[in-house]
């Protein structure tokens, strides 16, 4: 396989106000067909995109939380919450969607995809990737 | 009178100043990412809370619903459909959306 | 807006013949897109249509190929996870194809 480089997307808005956050998701989902290292991070409203329990009906809007959970599929195996925006926004990650992969190098265990980071780490995530994309 | 929010309080400062400017008496209703100023617990709740006695603050049910957080809210917070959405606009005679 | 018929109902399509309403969607009308693409339909393109609908259910997406190829290897059996079993079933390609015959968009991503 060809080098691949690091992808980080950014998700920084709440899910139904504005068309960032699906536009993000439909970007990730593209780009995991060529096979690169994509990670995403959620940090500020872009928590709010994985709170559980959404339920669109009553707005008449499509409910894009499930595609989340297909993510592991697509080899996205890491996203990184950022600790004080749950914080900020009275919320844990037990109120977030439980976001999992199969590890294909062992035996397709269910593994964890959410990894909680402060401000230091966030940081240190940016600088780290070849490629920023920012929602 | 009748004040919206509509944007999330944690973007943008549309929920904090119309705390400040609605007079005692009013109803403040928070719709689309504004009901997130709703959550119990968060960096304004007390904020919200202070004028709780002298405003009535409702949320929009299908926003908080579409959002996940309708069982994460705060105590003394009115939920409305959106019938209730237009009772409150007929029976306040100005409206002052903060967007 | 272009329509295809199934036994006297009337159903809206795209310009490229994918289902607008898959909630429209049973059997017959399966049948019926199948017979636009020129498939005839086997107990196995069922099996791939069937995942495919409990797919997008569950995920509200349609699967890109290389995400099915490796889910239905998973679900089906290895003998069935692979490109050139799911090309011979659907030769104009397996997501576009069967995507359709099942009443979904096209995969996101997919031209």
């Amino acid at each position: 396989m060809s080098e691949s480089k690091k992808f980080l997307y950014v998700n920084r808005k709440a899910p139904y106000g504005t068309v960032y956050a699906l536009e993000s998701l439909e970007v990730v989902l593209i780009g995991a067909a060529f096979e690169q290292d994509v990670q995403l991070l959620f940090v500020d409203d872009g928590v709010f995109q994985i709170v559980k329990g959404q339920d669109t009906k009553g707005i008449e809007m499509k409910n894009f939380s499930p595609t989340y959970s297909a993510l592991g599929d697509y080899e996205v195996t890491k996203m990184y919450v950022s600790k004080e925006s749950l914080e900020e926004r009275g919320l844990t990650v037990d109120d977030l969607m439980p976001l999992t992969y199969e590890d294909e190098d062992d035996d397709w265990a269910e593994k964890d995809s959410i990894i909680l980071v402060n401000k230091d780490e966030i940081a240190a995530l940016m600088e780290e990737q070849d490629v920023v994309l920012s929602f | 009178m009748l004040h919206t929010v509509n944007k999330s309080p944690f973007e943008k400062n549309s929920l904090v100043s119309c705390l400040e400017h609605a007079a005692d008496g009013s109803a403040i209703l928070l719709i689309e990412d504004g009901v997130y100023g709703a959550l119990n617990g968060s960096a304004v709740a007390d904020k919200v809370k202070s004028v709780m006695g002298k405003s009535t603050i409702y949320a929009l049910g299908p926003d908080l619903d579409a959002r996940g957080i309708a069982d994460k809210i705060m105590d003394g917070i009115k939920v409305v459909d959106y019938a209730g959405f237009v009772d409150l606009a007929c029976e306040n005679d100005k409206v002052q959306a903060w967007l | 807006m272009a329509t295809m018929t199934v036994n006297g109902r009337e159903l809206e399509v795209d310009e490229e013949g994918y289902l607008i309403d898959l909630s429209q969607w049973d059997k017959e009308v399966g049948e019926e897109l199948a017979k636009s693409e020129n498939v005839e339909m086997t107990e196995s393109h069922w099996e791939v249509i069937d995942f495919l609908r409990e797919y997008y259910d569950e995920y509200q997406i349609a699967p890109a190929v290389r995400v099915l190829t490796k889910a239905i290897g998973k679900k089906l059996g290895k003998e069935k996870g692979n490109s050139k079993y799911l090309y011979e079933l659907f030769p104009y390609g397996p997501a576009k194809q069967a995507c359709k015959i099942a009443g979904l968009p096209k995969p996101t991503g997919c031209i």
